[in-house]
């Protein structure tokens, strides 16, 4: 055995082809509570998977990072034990760490390139960003260092992940940043959204504070495009405004019984259980309804959270309905894993026709046909197609329909001359976010429609590299 | 934090608030809402703007109290904050090219339908205000209401102000007097507000009702306030609160109102437990 000169100290990588596992709750145990479903790694667990990391000259995982985490950097110093300063490396591009450990759909980006993929596992980058960030929430020593103030102002819409960054990114630089959310707490999806069992809010509310320290100020409580309109900001001497004001429109099936008692959008299940902590009911004021059998509608990842929180209310069997096959899920691998794990029953191939009620209003039952695959559609997958035949009905109480969402158009519709695209989601130009209306930028879910935190994270940060371009070419 | 300037009491069960907040009293018309938290664990909940003063930046709010939220309310004084206070929500009334309006409240809904006759009367429209409430002790806004309207009719379901009957009688009296309105707002009880749409339906008069049904933001991202409009889904924080009563969906509005119901009882019984009285609590 040779040492391993990358290292530069007398250690050689770990051979292993998998990943160091990362502790979980048991699924039995976890199924009935909010607690975070991962556990996270000990320091000798990180520096044991550290030490998989090959250290390659030519880092392809770090072009699979839309905020181009430093990450065979970051990976080096947390083998070498040295959480603190590995923090500071993934914070030089990522504000957010703590939420993109534990979010990112690491196995589609950064992982995906990680050379030891090519046999094996790759390197568990995802569980040591996760590691590092939380060691340093336990342990490290918040010092930011602000940058010097530049007296111009930007104002940023919304306070989710878009926005935490391009606001984040424009303090550091020294602008004077002010964000505008619509609800009473920042956050936005990581708050309302992803469930607390995932991503537990006090971590989301840490890693905020840091953002605060930079110097953002947070005004919650004001809607733009209701309170306050664009041009409000503009003359509040907002000289550039970010737009990240997320997918906040649910899609609905039109289909029968919609408006039935019971039946939710995972919009609302989602914020009365996350945002307004009606798990905790009658303690928290916000109550949810939940019946002994539920069926949710979709198979993406917020498909995956409403089963897995419907189940931890105590429905006793909880579906996911899906009309295509688990290869064309859009969840995460991991999720429907989980899912599964928590006895979560899938009902692949299957669509709803119709939501049954009683005759007083409540949701007795969702009519379902079967689906077969047919030819592939414009998206490349598979379009299903009805069986013949296969008219059935799930006996359930709550129906929730979690097949995406579209953009919010409330400041769109607020705004004549800033232009959106078919699907409701504010025009861009891709590598800026520059909208048709000059100063005014845009990115994320407002864009594209819901996507992933960290495509959002990666928007907020290219908007605001353009929007300092676009300041000091005007000065 | 959103200060209490002034509390009044307009009947044993209904309080009127004042709240500072500029950025809300900056742009509210009538017919819009505010969305409320009074402390950290609270529920978010939607109250109809019953009047603004630009100038102070302060929303006059009117509330019954009728569940645990609206309890607790009752229970903060003027200096007294509320954490939350966001708005102003929904699409304002419209008002335009109208020569004569007749503005119907039942209850509670008279402090929502006040601001409507207000601004109507401000632009010049002939208001008829009719208001009903059970009986003489729950009258509110009589004052406020002789101020803004030509005419006034206040009546009671047990006829103890000397005027017995419901709204709809007094309308459909109006109307057979040969009062030509142009639109009719009804603004109360869904069931008020349906029977008033089914009047005036016969006599094709047009007719606005406010719906206030459970709702979370209040800017279109729950949809858990949909009311269903001519056949289509509406959300009431973003499309209304304002709609066509001709065309709402009331026996789907009223049975989505029961939703919560168990719930509701069961915070409010907590609730009065933990202050240690009963119903005079």
């Amino acid at each position: 055995m040779t040492t391993h000169a990358k290292w530069g100290v007398e250690q050689m990588p770990n051979m292993s082809l998998n990943k160091i596992k990362m502790p979980e709750q048991l699924p039995d145990v976890r199924n009935k509570n909010f607690l975070e479903v991962a556990l996270g790694y000990t320091e000798e667990m990180a520096k044991e998977e550290a030490q998989r990391c090959l250290q390659c000259k030519h880092k392809p995982c770090v072009q699979g990072c839309p905020v181009n985490v430093k990450i065979p950097e970051f990976i080096k110093l947390v083998a070498e034990g040295n959480f603190e300063e590995a923090y500071n490396k993934i914070r030089e591009t990522n504000s957010l760490p703590a939420v993109c450990g534990r979010v990112c759909p690491q196995e589609s980006q950064c992982e995906k390139y990680c050379v030891r993929a090519n046999k094996g596992e790759s390197v568990g980058i995802g569980r040591l960003e996760r590691f590092t960030a939380d060691w340093y929430i336990a342990n490290g020593q918040y010092k930011v260092e602000r940058a010097e103030r530049i007296n111009e102002k930007v104002a940023v819409v919304g306070s989710g992940p878009a926005s935490l960054t391009c606001a984040g990114d424009l303090a550091k630089l020294g602008y004077d940043v002010t964000i505008f959310e619509a609800f009473h707490t920042p956050g936005g999806v990581l708050m309302y959204g992803i469930p607390e069992f995932r991503l537990p809010k006090a971590l989301v509310q840490k890693e905020i504070s840091v953002v605060k320290e930079l110097g953002v100020e947070i005004k919650t409580n004001i809607v733009i495009g209701k309170t306050l309109s664009l041009e409000d900001l503009t003359d509040e001497g907002f000289e550039a405004v970010f737009i990240g004001s997320g997918a906040g429109l649910p899609n609905f099936m039109g289909i029968e019984g919609e408006n039935l008692n019971g039946v939710y959008s995972s919009n609302e299940f989602l914020t009365r259980v996350n945002l307004m902590k009606a798990y905790k009911f009658p303690d928290c004021d916000t109550p949810v309804k939940i019946g002994k059998n539920v069926a949710v509608v979709g198979g993406g990842n917020v498909a995956m959270d409403a089963a897995r929180s419907a189940k931890r209310l105590g429905a006793e069997n909880v579906y996911i309905v899906y009309r295509r096959s688990e290869a064309e899920m859009p969840a995460r691998l991991e999720e429907v894993h989980h899912a599964k794990e928590e006895g979560i029953i899938f009902k692949l191939l299957t669509n709803p026709t119709k939501i049954l009620g009683t005759e007083d209003g409540w949701v007795k039952g969702i009519e379902c046909v079967e689906m077969e695959l047919g030819e592939p559609d414009a998206s490349g997958r598979r379009s299903p197609v009805i069986k013949q035949g296969s008219e059935h009905v799930v006996d359930v109480q709550t129906v929730i329909i979690a097949i995406g969402q579209s953009p919010n158009p409330l400041i769109a519709a607020t705004t004549p001359d800033l232009q959106t695209q078919k699907r409701g989601g504010i025009f861009v130009q891709e590598e800026t976010g520059a909208t048709s209306k000059k100063g005014i930028y845009a990115g994320g879910d407002a864009v594209t429609g819901a996507a992933t935190v960290i495509l959002a994270m990666g928007a907020g940060k290219k908007a605001a590299k353009a929007i300092d371009e676009f300041l000091r070419s005007k000065a | 934090m959103f200060k209490i300037v002034r509390k009044e009491a307009l009947n044993p069960f209904v309080k009127l608030m004042e709240i500072e907040a500029s950025y809300v009293a900056k742009k509210a018309e009538p017919g819009q809402f505010i969305i409320l938290r009074v402390n950290e664990d609270g529920e978010r909940i939607p109250l109809t703007i019953a009047d603004y003063d630009r100038e102070k930046g302060t929303i006059t709010i009117i509330f019954q109290e009728v569940g645990k939220t609206t309890r607790l309310l009752g229970t903060l004084n003027a200096g007294d904050t509320l954490l939350d206070f966001v708005g102003p929500l929904g699409v304002a009334s419209h008002f335009e090219g109208l020569k004569k309006v007749a503005v119907i409240g039942g209850g509670l809904g008279a402090a929502i339908a006040y601001p409507q006759a207000k601004k109507l009367h401000s632009l010049g429209v002939e208001v008829h205000s009719i208001a009903g409430f059970r009986n003489k002790d729950l009258v509110i806004l009589e004052k406020e209401m002789n101020e803004v309207s030509d005419k006034v009719i206040i009546a009671t379901d047990d006829g103890s102000n000397g005027n017995k009957g419901f709204v709809t009688d007094m309308l459909k009296k109006l109307i057979e007097d040969g009062n030509k309105y142009d639109l009719v707002i009804a603004i109360g009880p869904l069931i008020m507000m349906k029977v008033i749409s089914n009047l005036t339906k016969q006599y094709g008069i047009k007719t606005v009702v406010s719906m206030n049904p459970v709702m979370i933001d209040g800017t279109g991202m729950c949809g858990g306030c949909r009311v269903t409009v001519g056949g289509k889904i509406k959300f009431a924080c973003v499309d209304g609160p304002d709609f066509d009563g001709h065309l709402v969906d009331f026996d789907e509005a009223m049975r989505r109102q029961l939703m919560y119901k168990s719930e509701e009882r069961q915070s409010l019984d907590d609730h009065t437990c933990k202050m240690g009285g009963g119903a005079n609590a």
